[in-house]
């Protein structure tokens, strides 16, 4: 609800969207047409109580700019959006404990130094750079993956996905893997820091010598321990992902709610805009009750009255 | 140089950790480059007087094609890309220490306030910054330049600002709760000291430590955040010479095989944020010693 009046306060002074709307060389009197027609010439609060009314219908407004639902228009790029991004996490979860596991076993080898390494070049690495040069290595000079759009995409209700061909999965693989860079390497550190610590404690001592299987201390004694922080800040950073798949689609062309945002905000398109960043507070929130619940789930200590 | 310095334990650990040393000879040379970029720069890319259309989309000067004095080559409007990267960090370090400066002090008084004082104060304060962090920095950013309709390195700065506070505004509450309940600080009170002189001489000095570490951190985080601004086209304007408007130019290009363009600035960009990682990473491992050295 706060974020709901602060968005609505600074969109409505941020520049007049009668000029938008009406075009630069509209006459006087077509503008006052204009502002009629979009309500813009009632007082503020009455703006914005209808503002909030309509939003809790899931009504929005019409774009400025192409003069239909600004949520139609999100919620038509939402199943691509959606599924770039769970795409990056899951690539960024499995890959990032995973390797954040292999490299605190042997944390001198030096394949792990290497690894190492990686991740902090990879976390100096601005997301549009990754994308970048992905593209040159994969696109441009090994030719083997698609550098922009979406591929074929099935239409199941009014959900088109991209998962069902191979067209879409092969162009899924690269914004995918650039969007889940940057939390992978953050994860991998966080795993490896906290598996070192976890496998001096006692109990990991006792499971070895009761004689249970390396794959059993490892990922049931050891891992679930770590897990904590890290689903922690794979929680935090979903603000960051949404932040970035922006990034990601601009560079590859994806047709997501990001390039939306990004058009709208050059076209100061603001209905979408506003209904953009609704959205992604409700994500957000969502995400991190979720994430709350997923604690419970590893440490059972934790109990919600 | 006084004596206390030279025998302290910081200046000591300093010079025997080879990443902190690797780290912070990148960031001075950076530092030293942007400073000195008009002198060093065989062209000041944003001059017209300088720049001509002639040599552009030149290569660097090991391969076929390549002209004196473009040693990096040149992009689609025959500027140098080696003077380009050159103010390009000059870009880079002013957005991010301009950034420190105001969001620091900012983030740090509010943090004070909010710790020392608590109640109603706090949870505004608070309930305020736990909005702002579950946006993310970069999306809030992202809108509020989305906002202004002007473009100028100060307006990215301020709205990187209004973004980025919040983190040295929670950093320093956390750091003032714990400070707050010493015994020298009820000492102070006990003698009857000013709210004022506690806040200044008693719990600031205590509880700021933190926050260099947050600085260092946020010095890599803003910079990267301004490249990537200026990438999506919302950050400094086009008269001014960005890493990150560079690499979007250059990306135009690639699908020719002009990889230059990209290469080079990005190579910049990352070895500036990684160099300033690194000095991070060894900062936060020497002021806080219950942090194993791993991490």
């Amino acid at each position: 609800m706060a974020v709901s009046f602060i968005c609505f306060i600074i969109f409505r002074f941020s520049g007049d969207p009668v000029i938008t709307l009406a075009g630069r060389y509209a006459t006087s009197q077509e503008r006052e047409m204009v502002r009629k027609a979009f309500g813009l010439d009632k007082p503020f609060y009455v703006q914005y109580v209808r503002f909030i009314a309509n939003a809790a219908q899931g009504n929005f407004g019409k774009s400025y700019v192409s003069r239909v639902s600004a949520f139609g228009l999100i919620m038509e790029r939402f199943p691509a959006t959606a599924e770039l991004a769970t795409s990056a996490v899951f690539i960024a979860f499995t890959t990032g404990v995973g390797l954040g596991v292999l490299v605190s076993l042997k944390p001198y080898a030096l394949r792990n130094r290497f690894i190492m390494a990686g991740s902090l070049v990879n976390i100096s690495m601005p997301t549009f750079l990754t994308g970048i040069l992905l593209i040159m290595v994969f696109a441009v000079y090994l030719k083997v993956l698609p550098p922009f759009g979406r591929g074929e995409t099935v239409t199941i209700g009014f959900w088109r996905t991209g998962f069902l061909t191979v067209s879409g999965i092969t162009h899924l693989i690269l914004p995918a893997f650039t969007l889940g860079m940057y939390q992978l390497a953050v994860l991998l550190r966080l795993t490896r820091a906290g598996m070192r610590e976890v496998l001096t404690e006692e109990y990991i001592k006792t499971a070895w010598a009761k004689g249970l299987s390396p794959m059993r201390v490892i990922f049931k004694h050891a891992l679930r321990n770590v897990l904590i922080p890290v689903v922690t800040m794979t929680g935090l950073q979903f603000g960051e992902l949404i932040a970035f798949s922006i990034v990601t689609e601009t560079i590859f062309q994806w047709p997501g709610m990001g390039n939306l945002l990004l058009t709208s905000i050059y076209e100061s398109d603001q209905p979408v805009i506003v209904t953009y960043i609704m959205l992604a507070a409700l994500i957000i929130l969502s995400l991190n009750i979720i994430v709350d619940i997923l604690y419970a789930y590893l440490n059972p200590k934790i109990r919600y009255e | 140089m006084n004596k206390r310095l030279i025998q302290s334990k910081l200046l000591y650990d300093y010079l025997r950790d080879p990443s902190a040393l690797v780290g912070s000879v990148i960031l001075v040379v950076s530092i030293l480059a942007a400073l000195f970029a008009p002198l060093i720069a065989p062209q000041n890319p944003y001059d017209l007087k300088e720049v001509s259309l002639e040599p552009f989309l030149k290569p660097p000067i090991w391969m076929e094609g390549g002209e004196h004095p473009f040693i990096l080559g040149t992009d689609d409007q025959g500027r140098d890309i080696l003077s380009t990267i050159l103010y390009g960090c000059r870009t880079s370090l002013i957005v991010g220490f301009g950034v420190l400066l105001i969001a620091c002090s900012t983030g740090v008084s509010t943090g004070l306030l909010a710790g020392y004082y608590g109640g109603k104060l706090d949870v505004v304060i608070m309930r305020l910054a736990d909005t702002f962090f579950s946006f993310s920095t970069t999306l809030m950013a992202m809108l509020m330049l989305g906002l202004f309709k002007q473009r100028s390195i100060l307006v990215v700065i301020i709205a990187i600002c209004i973004a980025d506070w919040v983190k040295y505004a929670r950093t320093m509450r956390g750091s003032v709760l714990e400070v707050k309940e010493e015994a020298y600080i009820m000492a102070a009170k006990a003698t009857g000291a000013q709210d004022l002189r506690l806040l200044l001489r008693h719990v600031l000095p205590n509880a700021i430590p933190p926050i260099f570490v947050v600085m260092a951190v946020d010095l890599a985080v803003v910079i990267m955040l301004e490249a990537t601004l200026s990438f999506l086209g919302v950050g400094v304007p086009l008269t001014e010479p960005s890493l990150g408007m560079m690499i979007s130019i250059g990306k135009d290009y690639v699908y020719a095989g002009m990889w230059w363009m990209v290469l080079f600035p990005g190579v910049a960009l990352v070895l500036l944020v990684a160099g300033i990682n690194l000095f991070a990473d060894w900062l936060r491992e020497e002021l806080n010693p219950k942090i194993e050295k791993e991490r």
